[in-house]
């Protein structure tokens, strides 16, 4: 699996971050006497690195953005702008196929969410919580589907699935997807497990004390004191979780069975032949669902955005 | 925790880390172990594999074909990291010493395409840089309008697809924001009063980056570094969509050898070698911070 998810560690990290030096520096710059003078540390205010700003700002979105125009296109050809339409999403989700893939993709993405939550969140526990012989062999473990390259994780399934656990072909659904489930839950759950245990750090153990002196089990305990706690990271967790399958094309790409179609294997299939506004009405919806996730995320992680909103 | 409930303990052992590391083993280690295995077997037949313990497959992995194609994956990755690094740093300082409201805006505009589909931004791409794409028809008018007043030859579209430059074009593309993001977190955690301390005694805005800043935020740099090295080295789609019959990566070679050479064996010595690769990036930033950590 490639880094995306180590952003994981990064959008905690950065949440954390936030609410250190920025505070102090956004103080600083209300206590300088004359605001219209970039100070020393302005960088922001200063054009050159305006500029650049722009022009990376411009680098990443104008494809997107054009993309998402041409979806609303009147033209077959998806080269001049011919005037309004939303055919092209009426196309889209008439398209049987690509409905499908479609739906194939957020059950996959919503099943390997649930087990990648439940397995992260146990392997969280057990690396902050217990000592045990071969710990720093089980970390490792964990860190190599984020560090190890797509492809290589891509072939691994590939191989397993076809070899050592062949999967029954003809299966119903859920079931025919079994394979690719398995696979996300693989390269996702190490993802939850980090976000997880950076919420754990910050765990106050004496709660689970009280509780437990209190009378609590270790299973109420567990079940009233610590997961209240890392609701946070949870939800973090999940939805980075989901993204990550709901993205993945490589790992999908090596380990789908020929009769199972998710929607980047589709959309990498019609890409192939040619770019057609449909392409772009579809993409647009995933977008879309894409940016309404992180910005879920982002409030999630970050309370203080929530409280201030 | 005190002796008696020892047991209950070990108990508590289990249940959380019994089912991550049985998953882990079954559906991760095992699946890799398979392909380990599988690079030391040779083709018998069209399906069997016989893991004779040969290293014919690394052999062959090592002829110039396969080893230039290694090379050249780790020109186009470092050529990308490069890229990325210098036009990130930039970004990741503006973010950081941003106003905390403009600061969280920033981060989500980075963080956006970061979670865009990859294919999504790919095919994106595909239609900006095709001959008949937004560039070429902007230049193409361009030359059309110049061609009302002076007399120049027809427009000829310029092929920006499916070359060397469209491939490191998108693996900049793709992974800028995978180095900004790092960089933005180490920047963050820097002392702000040793920059002002550096500025106040008189040295310039890039002699404080090169002197102060950069080496304090080393290892947030070096992450960076890895994190965006890593997938750029084993890009798969961006090579196999962007790219021209030359411009294969070591992902589209062991793609081929699984897809429809049918080579397994030698396409498992492959991903073992970019394996290791990996590994070794991965040590030499662990070594190199702690070092670091050490001083």
């Amino acid at each position: 699996m490639s880094a995306p998810g180590d952003d994981g560690v990064l959008a905690a990290e950065i949440a954390d971050a936030q609410f250190g030096p920025a505070e102090v520096s956004a103080a600083v710059a209300t206590a300088r006497p004359r605001r219209n003078t970039p100070g020393p540390l302005d960088y922001l205010r200063r054009w050159p690195l305006q500029l650049w700003l722009v022009i990376v700002g411009l680098f990443l979105y104008l494809p997107l953005i054009t993309l998402m125009a041409f979806s609303f296109n009147d033209s077959k050809r998806n080269i001049v702008w011919r005037g309004f339409t939303t055919d092209w999403y009426v196309k889209a989700l008439t398209d049987s196929s690509l409905l499908e893939a479609f739906g194939n993709s957020l059950s996959i993405a919503a099943l390997s969410t649930i087990a990648s939550v439940i397995l992260g969140a146990l392997a969280a526990v057990a690396l902050w919580r217990f000592d045990f012989r071969g710990k720093t062999a089980f970390e490792g473990a964990m860190a190599m589907p984020i560090v190890i390259p797509e492809i290589c994780m891509g072939v691994a399934m590939l191989v397993f699935f076809a070899r050592i656990m062949p999967w029954p072909q003809d299966l119903v659904w859920p079931f025919n997807l079994g394979p690719i489930v398995i696979a996300h839950i693989s390269f996702s759950f190490p993802f939850v497990a980090v976000v997880v245990r950076a919420r754990l750090a910050s765990f106050d153990r004496s709660q689970e004390e009280a509780a437990r002196d209190l009378g609590a089990t270790d299973a109420q305990a567990f079940r009233d004191v610590l997961i209240p706690h890392l609701k946070p990271s949870l939800i973090a967790g999940a939805l980075l979780a989901f993204t990550l399958s709901l993205d993945d094309f490589v790992i999908t790409f090596f380990t789908a069975g020929p009769d199972t179609i998710t929607f980047p294997v589709k959309v990498y299939s019609m890409v192939r032949f040619s770019v057609t506004p449909e392409v772009n009405a579809a993409s647009t919806l995933l977008i879309v669902l894409t940016v309404l996730l992180t910005v879920v995320a982002l409030r999630f992680q970050n309370p203080k955005e929530v409280a201030g909103a | 925790m005190s002796g008696e409930n020892w047991r209950q303990e070990r108990k508590t052992l289990l249940a959380t880390l019994g089912p991550p590391l049985f998953w882990l083993t079954l559906f991760f280690l095992v699946p890799l172990a398979v392909v380990w295995a599988y690079s030391f077997g040779r083709n018998v037949g069209l399906t069997e594999i016989e893991i004779s313990g040969t290293f014919a497959n690394y052999a062959q992995a090592i002829q110039p074909l396969y080893l230039g194609i290694f090379f050249k994956s780790i020109v186009m990755a470092a050529a990308c990291t490069v890229i990325c690094l210098v036009a990130g740093f930039p970004v990741a300082l503006a973010i950081t010493f941003a106003p905390d409201k403009v600061k969280a805006w920033l981060l989500l505009a980075v963080m956006l395409p970061f979670w865009t589909n990859l294919l999504i931004r790919t095919y994106a791409l595909i239609a900006v840089l095709r001959d008949e794409g937004y560039i070429n028809l902007t230049l193409g008018w361009i030359w059309k309008q110049v061609g009302l007043v002076l007399n120049v030859p027809p427009f000829v579209p310029l092929e920006m697809l499916h070359n060397n430059p469209a491939v490191l074009f998108g693996l900049v593309y793709v992974h800028l924001p995978f180095m900004v993001l790092p960089l933005y977190a180490a920047l963050d955690r820097l002392d702000r009063s040793l920059i002002e301390a550096s500025l106040d005694l008189g040295a310039g805005h890039f002699r404080t980056m090169m002197q102060v800043v950069v080496p304090l935020a080393l290892p947030g740099i070096l992450s960076g570094v890895l994190i965006t090295f890593i997938p750029a080295l084993g890009a798969y789609l961006t090579p196999d969509l962007l790219g021209g019959p030359d411009s294969q990566m070591i992902a589209n070679v062991i793609e081929r050898q699984f897809k429809r050479a049918n080579d397994w064996p030698f396409g498992a010595a492959l991903s073992f070698l970019l394996l290791y690769l990996t590994f070794v990036m991965v040590a030499v930033q662990a070594l190199i911070q702690r070092r670091r950590g050490a001083r």
